[in-house]
């Protein structure tokens, strides 16, 4: 079933980006729809986290036009705040602030940023930590949980900020393999609710079961973009064969 | 194949364990509970001999040793009821002087710190340029210009004077302990707080100040330690703080031994506490995780 896209919330046009000589990013031009999962993929070194990291002003684009959630991003603009409100990440590292609780990692975005009232932050933040399946571990700190959990606390964190987009940069990367599955099938729980996700990862199977479209990166560009049934059935290009045959294999 | 690593060292034959919600101790007192008796032993030795080689130097030139005549220079017994003595009175001075120095430190440190990681060309010039005098030119002739040349400018008083120049003066090491600390928090940690929308100021605020926090508290309390030491040298300009007030007891009484021993042993207790203070700060910061 192919998703349809409904208006833009994401939307890049001929992005490049340049570390000094190195071209990170070259021509990249993708729409991503409001409630679209996307999924993100190509070998190392091929762009994908530098792109996600963009669309929520993490780097910025030396040229081309990205708007996200109505906001032009660039460096200047002074709407980055309210950009990067509407728009959640996830690490690969997990990034939970290791001297507050996890309950407070999940309220300490609201409370003061959104400025909203403690006690419905709390509320709001035992909701999320239940969705996560982790209600019980909300007065331990970070380093008191597994990876698995620590990366649960992680998205529920974006959810409470009540975000239009969650981007995940390779969410299971760090993880040990008997973890990665309770952080996908979350993921997956978050996707059947209609959320917007951009998911930067090598889980195949989570993209066959969720994504509504794949895009193939390699050396800084769009190589392919198609529903995972076609890409993962016959990929159009030979570095798209390529990679599959390698992450496939096995 | 690879050789393993040497396992960590073990002294005295007891494991090192992490610290745990049961040992809250600072470091200092756990190690003098473990001392073997041959380092107790060797301990006293020394502080033996050398007690014996003042009181042998002391009594082979004449000197007539008045400790008796100490105490009333530490507390006085009158019709009030016990009153605190002029060291005491000064060891009171020397701790205000020193702790409003130390908290302007602080602010002025974290200022030049904040300057220094800033985007500001002129502002990291500007704390370049302070650092660098500060650093560079003796503590005495700082007080000495902040007195003289500082003080009738602004209308300083002799407190305020040496209040200003030790804050000046450990404001720059305070600054790079700061800039330190916030530069040992991981980058993620930024990114983390930016992520959830936070302005700048408020990652430092929520986010990464109070994380450097732990890194930096052990160096900070040597600062504070140094700062109480180097107060002294404000009895210069005639401020009645404790060495100030020895030395006008020694020009009086001429009990030098007694006087500076009981002077340098008020300083060490004050250091001391202080030392212990933060062991035990840190133990528990370190328990919350």
């Amino acid at each position: 079933m192919t998703h349809s896209p409904g208006k833009p919330v994401i939307r890049a046009r001929s992005l490049n980006k340049y570390y000094g000589d190195f071209h990170a990013l070259k021509d990249v031009s993708l729409d991503v729809g409001e409630g679209e999962r996307l999924v993100i993929c190509g070998p190392s070194g091929s762009g994908k986290s530098t792109l996600i990291r963009c669309f929520n002003a993490l780097e910025f684009h030396q040229s081309g036009t990205l708007s996200v959630g109505g906001i032009e991003v660039h460096e200047d603009s002074r709407e980055i705040i309210r950009l990067r409100q509407e728009v959640g990440m996830v690490f690969q590292q997990f990034n939970l602030f290791p001297h507050l609780t996890v309950l407070e990692n999940l309220t300490i975005g609201p409370t003061k940023v959104l400025k909203v009232p403690q006690a419905e932050a709390e509320a709001a933040a035992r909701l999320y930590l239940g969705r996560v399946h982790i209600p019980d571990q909300a007065d331990k700190y970070p380093h008191q949980l597994s990876g698995g959990q620590q990366q649960r606390v992680a998205i529920a964190r974006s959810l409470c900020m009540k975000s239009r987009v969650i981007l995940f940069d390779e969410p299971t990367s760090a993880l040990d393999p008997e973890m990665i599955n309770e952080v996908l099938d979350v993921m997956v729980e978050l996707a059947d609710t209609g959320m917007t996700m951009v998911v930067v990862t090598h889980e195949m199977g989570f993209a066959r079961k969720v994504a509504d479209r794949v895009v193939f990166m390699a050396e800084g560009e769009i190589l392919e973009i198609d529903t995972p049934e076609s890409f993962f059935r016959n990929p159009k290009t030979a570095r798209g064969r390529d990679f599959l045959d390698k992450i496939l294999q096995h | 194949m690879t050789a393993l690593p040497p396992p960590p060292a073990v002294r005295d034959g007891s494991p090192e364990r992490p610290e745990g919600p049961g040992r809250p101790a600072g470091g200092a007192l756990r190690r003098l509970l473990r001392a073997t008796p041959t380092q107790v032993g060797l301990y006293l030795a020394a502080l033996g001999a050398v007690i014996y080689a003042s009181y042998a130097g002391a009594n082979g030139m004449g000197y007539n040793w008045q400790w008796y005549a100490v105490p009333r220079y530490l507390y006085r017994i009158g019709s009030h009821g016990i009153r605190p003595g002029p060291l005491l009175i000064g060891l009171g001075t020397t701790i205000a002087i020193s702790a409003v120095s130390f908290l302007l430190a602080l602010v002025l440190g974290l200022g030049l710190a904040l300057l220094r990681l800033s985007g500001l060309v002129v502002g990291r010039a500007l704390a370049l340029g302070l650092v660098e005098v500060l650093r560079n030119v003796p503590l005495l002739v700082l007080v000495y210009i902040f007195y003289f040349v500082l003080g009738p400018v602004f209308g300083w008083s002799r407190l305020t004077a040496s209040i200003a120049v030790l804050a000046a003066f450990h404001s720059v090491l305070v600054s790079e302990i700061i800039r330190g600390g916030i530069a040992s928090v991981a980058r993620g940690q930024w990114e983390a707080a930016a992520s959830i929308g936070m302005s700048r100021g408020q990652a430092y605020r929520y986010i990464v100040l109070p994380q450097a926090l732990r890194i930096m508290l052990p160096p900070l309390t040597g600062e504070a330690i140094s700062l109480i030491k180097s107060s002294a040298i404000v009895s210069v300009i005639g401020v009645a703080e404790l060495t100030t007030t020895g030395r006008d007891i020694v020009s009086d009484t001429y009990m030098s031994f007694e006087i500076w021993f009981t002077v340098a042993a008020l300083y060490l207790v004050l250091t001391v506490l202080l030392s212990f203070a933060a062991g035990r700060l840190e133990a528990r910061l370190k328990q919350e995780g």
